[in-house]
């Protein structure tokens, strides 16, 4: 990042700014569905589930699909909270359908809208007119032209990758949908694995055919902002042999969100010579200063490296939330099949972060590289977890992982938990680990230098990030040092 | 250029500096010499306004303007440059880059425009050549990685860059080999103009021979004990600091 220059940097944000508005056009076009609706009582039973599958005239197989998940949802244990602390929560005071949002409680204005919140928007340079959006402000909608999009569009089909909204995929390609749903996360994975599985509400679903490179990066950035495509969200990406795609989530403008829960589910599938990079820039709101409010995001994320030499590469800033629970992990099944995980996890305030990755070596000479920061600021705490587990027939698997850990300020904490379980003698496991401070001494040389205290402490943040940085796609990079400036904002005084 | 005044400041809980006076007109090199632990880093620390060292009495006048009044940021933009007796790592911030941040800071400062990436790029490729410096130090993380030697060259070459008024070297010849040397005191050479000014920490009289100072000081025991001309390093250099005491 450090090295992206004044003039790269603004290119980007153009870059940035039409590709989004492409998106943008795309969502109008793609993904609205219309569904008439008022929001379902709070509460969860198989009768609840009808009705959500109802609403959304989904197949038979597709109800039964979340019955039998509710049914291994009821089943199951309360969660294992790693090192959380989190508060009990009431499954049966919440409504497990929603969309679309109502507006009554919404702001009217932005003039309603928390002054915080409007301040951040400025500094992130969210334009004006996707301010009212993302603060959740009570407005039709706000796309105009038409062009753009349907270029967008176009431009997909013309290869033919399938980029929409997971529930018109039900209705346009059920056989894919019904061939990969549930291959990689299976429902009975884990209790939010379950819950989502038995009451997804929306999200997206991405199919790459053979072969095909795939012309753009795709974004969510305005779907999940344009609409609540609520607190149980779904992501389905297939990349068929020798196909690459690389796919953007997230948001980096804090997002007003009533739902205080969110477990999405996301599956990745690559078949043979299949490359998928999935970046995520989360920004969800973390609570006040004083930790209360706040989302808490637990995801379940999972690539599985179907078929030979494919390759799946998540990589993620995190600085939102107030308790984030998520492990994006590979299986590498796929002989010479490759994962890696390059993550940033930032913590300020109270938040709590648990956040790793596993590497699930099956196939033979399988790799898999994690680079981990975490950057624990305020009075939060920040773990890291990461499994790497090599199977019987995993001959000659590697891995290499590295984890940092940054404190800034005294009542921190930051944990690395790697686990290894080896059953091959052949496998290589290499693990690096640190945890620094920002030193008073590297402070001090960068005020002589003449740069102020703040701008010092992002750089040294920015520099500490670089490894990860880096792979990002570039107009995310940008967002993501910006973001990170952000939540750093009186890190030191 | 520099007027300082009866300093006395501590670091910790040590009196370190003790009554201290220095007069540095615009153009002067001055070369301070002295025993270890004598005070002379803490001088440049008190000039540069690094937070550990407290300044308890006496004063500081840079160009009219009380330079401890000031943030340590604001001193640099005011043209105090320090060359670090161990300069620090910073890992993922290329050096570049570094040096373009500070550079702005500095012109933000003072009220300039910002130099945008293109013009920064070529004014820096040529302070490197002109400075007879391989320029892969560029693309380094700042220190990183770097030899005793490359860390002090590095800090003559921001030098360069940033250009300041008053440049106070603390041991940058320590450690260096003789070409390393040359390069440094050439270094300094080019710099050297009527409105610039140096304070020279050096151990050794051999540095001397390059950079020919106009005053050299001994600072014993938090006070400046002798001063004299290019001569009093010389003698230093023959006889030890011993006899200063007789
Ligand atoms: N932060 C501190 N706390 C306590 N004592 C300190 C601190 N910094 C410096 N000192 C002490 O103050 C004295 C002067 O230190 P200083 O670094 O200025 O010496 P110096 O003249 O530069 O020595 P050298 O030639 O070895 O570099 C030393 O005795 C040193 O140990
Ligand atoms: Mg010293």
């Amino acid at each position: 990042m450090s090295e992206i220059d004044n003039q790269t940097a603004s290119t980007a944000d153009v870059e940035n700014r039409a590709v989004k508005e492409r998106a943008n056009q795309a969502y109008k076009d793609g993904f609205v569905t219309d569904i008439e609706s008022e929001t379902l009582p709070p509460g969860l039973n198989e009768d609840v589930i009808r009705q959500i599958s109802a609403k959304k005239d989904e197949p038979e197989w597709l109800l039964e699909y979340r019955l039998n998940a509710f049914k291994q949802w009821q089943a199951m244990p309360n969660p294992d909270w790693a090192k959380l602390n989190v508060p009990a929560i009431d499954f049966q005071a919440i409504s497990y359908f929603s969309a679309p949002k109502s507006n009554k409680n919404a702001p009217k204005s932005l003039d309603e809208v928390d002054p915080k919140l409007l301040e951040t928007y400025d500094k992130l340079g969210v334009p004006l007119h996707e301010r009212e959006r993302l603060a959740g402000v009570a407005v039709d909608a706000v796309f105009d032209s038409v062009s753009v999009g349907t270029t967008f569009k176009a431009e997909l089909e013309k290869v033919g990758v399938i980029f929409s909204s997971f529930s018109e995929a039900v209705k346009d390609h059920p056989e894919l949908v019904k061939q990969h749903l549930g291959s990689v996360v299976p429902s009975r994975d884990n209790y939010f694995a379950a819950l989502n599985a038995a009451v997804f509400s929306d999200g997206s679903f991405v199919y790459i055919p053979k072969g095909v490179r795939c012309p753009m990066e795709l974004s969510t950035y305005f779907r999940i902002n344009a609409i609540n495509t609520g607190q149980f969200e779904r992501t389905l990406i297939v990349a068929e042999e020798g196909s690459y795609v690389s796919y953007l989530e997230g948001c980096t403008a804090p997002m007003r969100d009533e739902n205080q829960l969110h477990a999405a589910v996301v599956e990745l599938v690559a078949m043979k010579d299949a490359k998928i990079k999935y970046s995520t820039v989360q920004n969800w709101y973390p609570g006040d200063e004083n930790g209360k409010g706040g989302i808490y995001n637990f995801v379940t994320k999972r690539g599985l490296c179907q078929g030979d030499n494919s390759k799946i590469s998540w990589t993620q800033v995190e600085t939102g939330s107030a308790i984030t629970w998520k492990y994006p992990s590979c299986i590498l099944r796929g002989d010479h099949s490759s994962g890696e995980f390059y993550s940033v996890a930032l913590t300020n305030n109270y938040q709590q972060a648990d956040t790793g990755t596993k590497m699930i070596h099956l196939g033979k000479n399988t790799k898999s590289t994690i680079i981990s920061k975490g950057i624990s600021v305020g009075k939060s705490s920040n773990a890291y977890r990461g499994l790497v587990r090599v199977a019987k027939k995993a001959d000659h698997a590697r891995n290499f992982t590295q984890c940092d850990s940054l404190l800034i300020g005294k009542d921190c904490g930051a944990h690395t938990f790697p686990y290894t379980e080896s059953a091959n003698s052949t496998a290589k496991i290499e693990h690096e680990a640190t945890t620094s401070k920002i030193s008073e001494d590297q402070l001090n040389y960068c005020l002589q230098r003449g740069i102020g205290e703040e701008d010092a402490i992002s750089l040294i943040v920015d520099g500490f990030c670089k490894q990860v940085f880096k792979e990002l796609p570039m107009e995310f990079a940008v967002e993501a040092k910006a973001l990170l400036d952000i939540s750093l904002e009186g890190a030191i005084g | 250029m520099l007027n300082i005044k009866d300093i006395f400041a501590k670091a910790g809980d040590k009196d370190i500096l003790k009554g201290l006076n220095l007069e540095v007109k615009p153009g002067e090199v001055h070369a301070i010499m002295g025993p270890n632990g004598a005070g002379k880093s803490t001088l440049g620390n008190v000039l540069a306004g690094m937070p550990h060292v407290e300044v308890t009495a006496g004063s500081v006048d840079m160009q009219g303007k009380d330079l401890l009044a000031l943030e340590p940021e604001e001193r640099a933009a005011e043209g105090v440059f320090l060359a670090f007796q161990y300069p620090v790592e910073i890992p993922g911030v290329n050096n570049m880059y570094f040096l373009r941040t500070a550079l702005n800071a500095q012109r933000k400062y003072r009220g300039e425009e910002e130099m945008d990436s293109a013009s920064f790029l070529r004014m820096v490729k040529q302070k490197i050549k002109d400075m007879n410096m391989r320029d892969d130090l560029l693309k380094r993380p700042v220190n990183v990685g770097f030899s005793g030697g490359e860390k002090k060259r590095n800090e003559v070459f921001q030098m360069g860059v940033l250009e300041p008024k008053l440049a106070i070297l603390d041991e940058t010849d320590s450690g260096l080999d003789i070409d390393a040397l040359k390069i440094v005191a050439d270094g300094v050479n080019q710099l050297r103009s009527p409105d610039r000014s140096f304070v020279i920490i050096t151990h050794y009289q051999r540095l001397l021979d390059y950079i020919e100072p106009d005053f050299v000081h001994v600072l014993a025991d938090g006070k400046i004990v002798r001063s004299g001309d290019k001569n009093l390093a010389l003698e230093l250099e023959e006889q030890g600091y011993g006899w200063l005491n007789q």
